[in-house]
């Protein structure tokens, strides 16, 4: 796509007739609940996302006493927790399978990606393409709905009198094919996130193709556009096998068929009857085809967040954005070829492994390039220590672990050793949550003045911001030496196995951190809401930034921008000679060029 | 016998032949690692210092296209080629691609079941009897078909396992209902066992001693303890074992 600068040829669409709804006409419902307005849905996202953070936070502080203080009584709130879950209060396996499975797929797929796609993108990618909504506003309503309904479904199970799914958040067939109703209820509560999902994808892919302003060629979109257009198309590629998977894995719990089931399984002393002739690590195939290119959604408008705050918080361009753009499409594809490094040791055919240790070291590159781009992006700059620059910051060494780490888990040969213990639980924790975690908190204090009109306390945010990384690094840090002694995932009690015992203090030191993390939030929840209603009122451009969402005002309206924005430079014009602020918005003529 | 002394903070004793080649790779990739982010820790602390926002001074406005930005990418890619060439593929494939001759070879069947191992010798014979899945019940776990003359002389054991020291054993890895993982952190060896597969993983012990085998792939509610023990002895010690666990076993069968 060459750089053309006459605005009127490069108009990728006529503009589309939003619904012109004077707001004021609106009631109370359309406006707030069955909105169609992408802001308020963004807004819906992020605060239902922010609940299931805090959820599944919660069922992992529990689940990290079990761990530091096996079979000791849960204080507080031990005596509360159901019957299924905990004896006397003190966790029971069930408990804690229970809690496991449902805190992974909680992050995942009703935490992150809901905060990263569902309000991120749906808030923030309409104002940097200067459009007046996302291209399906209905199909964007029920998005969030079923969302919403597949979430409650999740949650709900936790009333059975059985309990949720305990198969841990992958579920691997026979084990979750044999488990209790809570596996049903997983299911079908993943059908609708999934399919909220693939809606949702469809709205990105089309809004960032058709809808952009005038002038905004593609090589003219922030980086985030770009993250989130990349992570569009991995959703649609990816989540319909999972979803096929997941019907074919209800199927073998309700209908008798046998996907994943072989002949002649033995369960407690009894043959089970089914026809067998299924295999089960199909269902590890199909999950990881779409876990692995996931881990790309969970990351990808993270690192878009990053290149937009870093840019704005050093006032100079991005360097390199070109080798960016070119990074995130080739992680993208890659993303798809490199599923089965989850799978070393199933028993797949050994000489394949070769392959997708090949892929994987691959696809490590253009994850370096995107790092070094930013850390070269510092240099020159004009650092303002702002909140949101702050966790920026703290995203390049942090998710530098995160992917660094990744590399003994690629290689299939090391990965025999550490396949399974806390190392992996390590490494994806710090490419997850002080990784794209982190970048997702700094971009709630960056918008906040965007959505709200009102500032954040910044010196709360920095309390919150230093507590946090405390925190995270105290949590996940010990990880890496306990996979390295040996202690594998997913143990009630891992003091029972003798090669566990000598780093069970490491457990104590996370399961400390926890509650420093937990105390660390108090802050920014704090903060969110004094701000909201007391803030200061926040400037026009408070960042003074460069890109679209600033050219409207804060929180915008229905519609967004009173006048279509034209769009007459890349994103992140700063420190341009000669013009007379340190910023030179996207839609700022250029006084001297005609054309 | 106290194991603990086996266990530390980071990898545990070696007691493979191929132990020592993990370990390697492990430590010179942590190397590695520690190196990068090192290089990039001081590159980034040096930029937030001397770059910090001052009141009298304007950024650069384009950094030009530097090759020096691409040392991170090149010393990446480098050390990855060599590490798939020289260490990666080669030694996957001495480890997972190639079985030792089952005549110089020891073979055992591990059967995992919801929360054990079921490990069965061949016996003096070398020949495993037949197994039933009818046969299966809580006194005879694999299915051992008693009638069977190879069978008779067969060892079944329940969460332990006996290995000779110096020759290489070749485990036939299967599982009886869900996904377990056999792994022996000291011989740094893991392998899934998947029902409806029979896996095939060597390993040779290279020091006398007990090591814990632990599941390693979530089974059920069992699953944290879900443990067994490898005793590595002697080729005398383990050819005396076999022979008289063999007629141990014989005569309460007969019973």
């Amino acid at each position: 796509m060459s750089d053309r600068t006459n605005p009127e040829t490069t108009r990728v669409a006529p503009p589309v007739e939003v619904h012109e709804v004077e707001e004021h006409k609106l009631g109370f419902i359309r406006r707030w609940i069955f909105s169609l307005d992408h802001k308020v849905i963004g807004l819906q996202y992020m605060f239902t996302a922010l609940f299931f953070l805090f959820a599944g936070f919660c069922m992992i502080l529990i689940m990290r006493w079990q761990l530091a203080f096996p079979g000791k009584v849960i204080p507080l709130i031990g005596r509360w927790l159901p019957e299924a879950m905990a004896s006397g209060g003190i966790l029971l396996p069930e408990g804690y399978n229970m809690l496991g499975a449902m805190h992974g797929t909680i992050m995942v797929f009703l935490g992150i990606v809901p905060l990263g796609v569902g309000f991120y993108g749906n808030y923030i990618v309409p104002l940097q393409i200067g459009a007046r909504d996302m291209a399906f506003p209905r199909w964007n309503m029920l998005s969030y709905w079923i969302y919403f309904v597949g979430g409650v479904l999740m949650l709900s199970s936790f009333l059975l009198p059985g309990g949720p799914a305990q198969s841990g958040w992958t579920s691997y067939p026979p084990l979750s094919i044999i488990a209790t109703s809570g596996q049903t209820v997983w299911l079908v509560a993943m059908i609708f996130i999934i399919t909220s999902s693939l809606l949702g994808s469809i709205n990105f892919i089309t809004t960032i193709l058709n809808l952009r302003a005038a002038g905004l060629t593609l090589m003219r979109m922030p980086i985030f556009v770009w993250t989130q257009f990349v992570t569009a198309v991995l959703l649609l590629l990816a989540f319909p096998p999972l979803e096929i998977a997941a019907i074919f894995q209800l199927m073998d719990r309700l209908a008798g068929t046998s996907f994943y089931l072989p002949a002649g399984l033995i369960i407690s002393d009894q043959i089970l009857e089914v026809s067998g002739g299924g295999l089960a690590i199909l269902w590890q195939h199909l999950f990881w085809f779409l876990a692995h290119p996931e881990v790309y959604v969970l990351l990808l408008p993270a690192m878009g967040i990053v290149c937009e705050i870093i840019a704005n918080g050093t006032r100079k361009p991005l360097f390199g954005y070109k080798e960016l753009v070119g990074s995130f499409i080739f992680l993208g594809v890659m993303s798809f070829l490199v599923w089965a490094h989850h799978m070393f040791l199933t028993g797949m055919k050994p000489a394949l492994s070769n392959f997708f240790l090949i892929t994987t070291l691959i696809i490590s590159i253009p994850s370096v390039m995107i790092l070094t781009c930013l850390l070269w992006s510092l240099k020159g700059g004009s650092i303002r220590f702002t909140v949101p620059m702050m966790f920026s910051l703290a995203f390049l060494p942090l998710f530098g672990i995160g992917g660094l780490t990744g590399l003994p888990l690629g290689v299939h040969v090391t990965d025999i050793y550490l396949h399974d213990t806390y190392y992996v639980i390590g490494h994806f924790h710090y490419v997850v949550v002080t990784g794209s975690l982190i970048a997702l908190m700094g971009g709630i204090y960056f918008w906040f003045p965007k959505m709200f009109g009102k500032m954040m306390n910044s010196t709360w945010g920095k309390v919150h911001f230093w507590l946090t990384l405390i925190g995270m690094n105290g949590v996940f840090f010990p990880m890496f030496i306990q996979g390295l002694a040996g202690v594998q995932r997913r143990l009630y009690d891992p003091t029972v196995q003798v090669h566990n015992v000598m780093v069970q203090p490491l457990n104590v030191v996370s399961t400390v951190s926890s509650w420093i993390l937990l105390l660390a939030q108090i802050p920014f929840i704090l903060n969110f809401f004094i701000s909201l209603f007391w803030g200061k009122k926040a400037k026009e451009n408070p960042w003074e930034a460069t890109t679209l969402e600033w050219a409207c005002p804060s929180p915008p309206p229905h519609g967004n921008f009173a006048k279509d924005p034209v769009v007459y430079r890349g994103p992140y014009e700063y420190s341009v000679p000669g013009h007379k602020t340190d910023w030179f918005p996207q839609n700022e003529p250029d006084a001297e060029s005609s054309t | 016998m106290d194991t603990t002394g086996n266990y530390g903070w980071w990898l545990p004793v070696q007691a493979s032949s191929y132990a020592q080649t993990i370990d390697t790779g492990i430590n010179v990739i942590q190397f590695a690692m520690l190196l990068m982010f090192v290089l990039w820790g001081i590159f980034f602390t040096w930029c937030l210092f001397r770059f910090r926002a001052r009141t009298a001074r304007r950024a650069v406005y384009k950094e030009p296209a530097h090759w020096k930005s691409w040392i991170p990418d090149g010393l990446v890619l480098a050390f990855e080629i060599l590490l798939i060439a020289l260490y990666g593929i080669p030694v996957w494939s001495r480890i997972m691609q190639t079985l030792p001759n089952e005549k110089d070879a020891n073979v055992v069947r591990v059967v995992a079941e919801q929360f054990a191992w079921n490990v069965h010798y061949p016996g003096p014979d070398g020949q495993f009897g037949n197994t039933e899945l009818s046969l299966i019940s809580k006194s005879n776990r694999l299915g051992l078909d008693r009638t069977d003359p190879k069978g008779k002389d067969d060892i079944v054991l329940w969460n332990q396992m006996f290995l000779p020291l110096g020759k290489p054993t070749i485990l036939h890895l299967t599982s009886k209902d869900v996904i377990h993982s056999f792994f022996v952190p000291a011989f740094r060896m893991k392998q899934d066992m998947v029902p409806g597969l029979v896996i095939q993983r060597w390993v040779e012990p290279t020091r006398v001693g007990k090591y814990e085998i632990g599941c390693a792939q979530l089974c059920g509610l069992g699953h944290y303890k879900m443990r067994g023990d490898v005793f590595v002895q002697t080729q005398e010690e383990f050819d005396r074992w076999l022979v008289e666990k063999s007629r141990e076993q014989r005569e309460e069968r007969e019973e």
